[in-house]
């Protein structure tokens, strides 16, 4: 049989053999994968996105650190109980800043993607600490430890730096003022007119309810009550409509 | 002076962790940077006293390298035991934890640092042991050809090993890159590619060596695991650090770009890791337990090419309904469901090897591992392309289905092929007569299939019930259940599924006695399986 014959010619040659699973494997992922970057509809036009200010960056590497992903989703699915349990379906520009992606693969705990907004920060620094106290029949474990950890902050500059050089968009004086920025957003008495003019859509306040340091608390809640808040998402629905 | 180079090397190495410690830009690097010094400085210390000198005015005796390099997969034989019990350990405690969530020690064994270490403690340290050890064993066998590189398959074991220590530590330290099954970080991933471009080397030059002129089929399985394996963890892991002396990385991409890129890495890693590179086992160890030539040449043609082809393009179905673009999604369900086929075509040709030798089920605990393992593969195989479905995806997705899923894949096919191929080495590899006892096997494949049954069908149950519950609506169009009723209607399941775990981790310590009783050379005086005559252990000499 020709078919036979002429495969073992690959049988007999290690680099045939190579090559041609090597360009078996690559294919999918090139047609899959590399249009992503390309196609211009793969992400919406939305109004209001903007990188994470520096306590909210400190705050989401504390969320993927700890493995939050593990247990709870950032992408809500566009079903009818989805959208009415955690709010607006989850858009692809929502996450356009997010190196990497925190979409999750299960849902342990409930949907993040909107959580921001939805409870008091008393409430968050009451769930971390002991998750029970407020949710009796929850299997969260205890993050008590944040509330007393400082925030390493001395090098966040550099993390702003690492996140522009794949693509968010941090202007210098993002960069030059990380360090003030994270300390001004968790303090209700500094002056916080260039943080405000730099970050849009942005709360500022003692998160932890711990006014004598910044601790990864401050940072952590800061991140989970922005989530989900950037993005106009009326004006998202209005355009959606037209058709 | 012989084995001296090492050693210098190693206290190298040392004396740079210990720089990289004291100049470390963040706590984390500082404390991963000290585990490394531990591990170094002990490494250095064994090292040194392996050192030989040569008496004055003499050589010392080259070393025999005739045969086939077997002490390295001696080791990885035991490391693969070693780790696998690990593994299940580490799966029966996040299994209680989240049954009872008082078992979560905060920070460093929270549920949410554990899970990682879990489920790279059994894919990598486990499976990645027993797909060396048998690689190595397998290519030298079907090539008639010693391991190429001399030590550099040593190497390879052991630069393993410190991967696998550098990743497990840095998970329970909190250095995670939070891509699921790639999530050590930047430094770690640069060691496990130096690592993997010097197995690539070992193994085809083996194979150039060959003086078998056919490549046979394990072995194409074997490469291509290989190959995408090294081209799936350079792509997923392209980040750029925050500082070289810090752990902190960002990713190259982003959002739904990442999504799909870590989804393509991910299922591949089921795919090659866990499904071609175990394949390439299968048709190895099948065949010469069951003494029957492979079933058929023609269909393990067709079911490689299909195979290795198909599977790169299912990555999306970990993604239905998100905010990728749904000709990305249809196109990962379709292939998803194409992929039954050449999937089904390696269990075919695998079960059917057995034709003629059936009646040896009867007598053969270790052939019936493998059947088991064969028949799960088949089932996981089946229920996966089902749950890449969309409408299937809608219900299963998030929840514990999925879980289930793997786990029949995991502890089913994986774990019961490797458990099979092992009970087949360690004999040979210690030129033992045969395994200590034959009743054990059978005890291990019986805790382990109950314990896999138990947890295959409890989330099936827990998965399925919590889908029905989030979509569960009253007769006046309010959603019924908050989401935390959800969770405590699931407790129950929960607890079950901690018993299927300790069953199957009952098994592997039955298996680790059985192996270290045959390791030592003891035989049970037992009854042979299948009600035949007992067989008398170790004859005495006439």
């Amino acid at each position: 049989m020709s078919f036979l014959e002429k495969h073992g010619k690959i049988e007999r040659n290690v680099s045939l053999l190579f090559v041609f699973s090597l360009v078996a494997v690559l294919i999918g992922g090139i047609v899959e994968i590399a249009p992503l970057f390309y196609v211009k509809n793969t992400i919406e036009k939305v109004e209001g996105m903007r990188p994470y200010t520096p306590l909210e960056l400190a705050g989401r590497d504390i969320y993927i650190r700890e493995g939050c992903y593990v247990c709870h989703s950032q992408m809500i699915r566009p079903f009818r109980d989805e959208v009415e349990r955690y709010g607006h379906y989850s858009l692809a520009a929502e996450s356009m800043y997010d190196h990497p992606f925190q979409w999750g693969s299960k849902r342990t705990g409930p949907d993040l993607a909107r959580v921001g907004g939805r409870y008091s920060d008393e409430w968050h620094v009451q769930h971390m600490i002991n998750p029970q106290s407020v949710v009796p029949e929850s299997i969260m474990p205890s993050y008590a430890f944040l509330a007393s950890a400082d925030l390493a902050k001395s090098n966040i500059a550099a993390h702003l730096k690492a996140n522009k050089m794949v693509g968010v968009p941090y202007t210098e004086a993002m960069i030059e003022n990380a360090l003030a920025d994270l300390e001004a957003q968790a303090n209700p008495d500094a002056d916080t007119s260039g943080l405000e003019e730099r970050y849009a859509k942005i709360s500022i306040r003692d998160f932890d309810g711990n006014p004598a340091k910044v601790t990864e608390m401050d940072a952590l809640v800061a991140y989970l009550q922005m989530l989900g808040t950037l993005v106009d998402l009326k004006a998202y629905q209005q355009n959606e409509n037209l058709r | 002076m012989r084995n001296g180079t090492e050693p210098i090397i190693l206290g190298a190495a040392t004396l740079l962790a210990v720089l990289g410690a004291a100049f470390a830009q963040d706590e984390l690097f500082r404390a991963h940077a000290w585990v490394l010094v531990a591990v170094l400085a002990a490494t250095t210390i064994v090292l040194m006293r392996r050192v030989e000198f040569a008496p004055a005015g003499q050589t010392l005796p080259p070393k025999d390298t005739s045969g086939y390099m077997d002490d390295v997969i001696r080791f990885g034989a035991v490391a693969t035991l070693f780790w696998g019990i690990v593994g299940f350990l580490v799966g029966v405690v996040i299994a209680a934890q989240l049954a009872w969530p008082w078992l979560n020690i905060e920070p460093w064994f929270n549920f949410g640092r554990l899970r990682p270490l879990h489920t790279s403690a059994v894919i990598f340290a486990f499976g990645g042991n027993a797909l060396l050890c048998t690689s190595f064993y397998v290519v030298q066998r079907t090539c008639r050809a010693r391991l190429f590189g001399g030590n550099l398959a040593w190497f390879v074991f052991w630069g393993y090993q410190l991967f696998i220590v550098m990743a497990a530590t840095g998970y329970l330290l909190g250095v995670t890159q939070s891509k699921e099954y790639a999530e050590p970080e930047w430094y770690v991933d640069l060691w496990l590619t130096v690592v993997w471009v010097a197995y690539l080397i070992v193994y085809l030059g083996t194979i150039v060596r060959r003086k078998e002129p056919h490549i046979y089929v394990a072995n194409w399985f074997y490469l291509s695991f290989i190959i995408t394996v090294a081209m799936l963890h350079l792509v997923n892991n392209a980040a750029v650090p925050v500082s070289f002396l810090g752990v902190k990385s960002y990713s190259a991409f982003s959002g739904v770009q990442d999504a799909l890129t870590q989804w393509w890495y991910g299922h591949n890693a089921v795919g090659f890791f866990l499904t071609a590179g175990f394949l390439g086992m299968m048709y190895y160890f099948v065949p010469k337990q069951a003494n029957r030539p492979v079933y058929s040449y023609r269909l393990s043609i067709i079911h490689f090419w299909a195979l290795i082809f198909l599977y790169i393009w299912a990555g999306p179905h970990h993604l239905h309904y998100t905010a990728l673009p749904d000709w990305a999604q249809t196109l990962g369900m379709v292939f998803s469901i194409m992929l039954w086929m050449p999937s089904w075509g390696g269990m075919i040709n695998g079960l059917m090897t057995l034709q003629g030798a059936w009646d040896k089920l009867r007598t053969d605990p270790v052939l019936r591992m493998m059947v088991m393992s064969l028949a799960f593969y088949g089932m996981s195989t089946f229920e996966g392309p089902m749950m890449s479905i969309k409408s299937v995806n809608s219900l299963s997705h998030y929840t514990d289905w999925t879980i289930g899923h793997v786990h029949s894949g995991a502890l089913g096919w994986n774990g019961m092929v490797t458990f099979g191929a092992l009970y087949y080495l360690v004999p040979k590899l210690w030129n033992r007569e045969r395994l200590y006892s034959l009743q054990l096997v059978n005890w291990h494949l019986w805790l382990a299939t109950l314990g896999i049954v138990i947890y295959a069908a409890v989330m099936w149950v827990a998965g399925i019930t919590q889908g029905l519950m989030w979509r569960e609506y009253d007769d006046q169009g309010f959603l019924v259940n908050s989401f935390v009723e959800t969770v405590s209607a699931i407790h129950p399941e929960y607890v079950m599924r901690t018993v299927g775990g300790l069953l199957y981790l009952g098994g592997a310590f039955v298996m680790a006695y059985n192996i270290w009783r045959t390791i030592r050379g003891d035989v049970r005086q037992e009854k042979a399986m299948g009600g035949a005559a007992a067989v008398p252990a170790a004859a005495p000499a006439q």
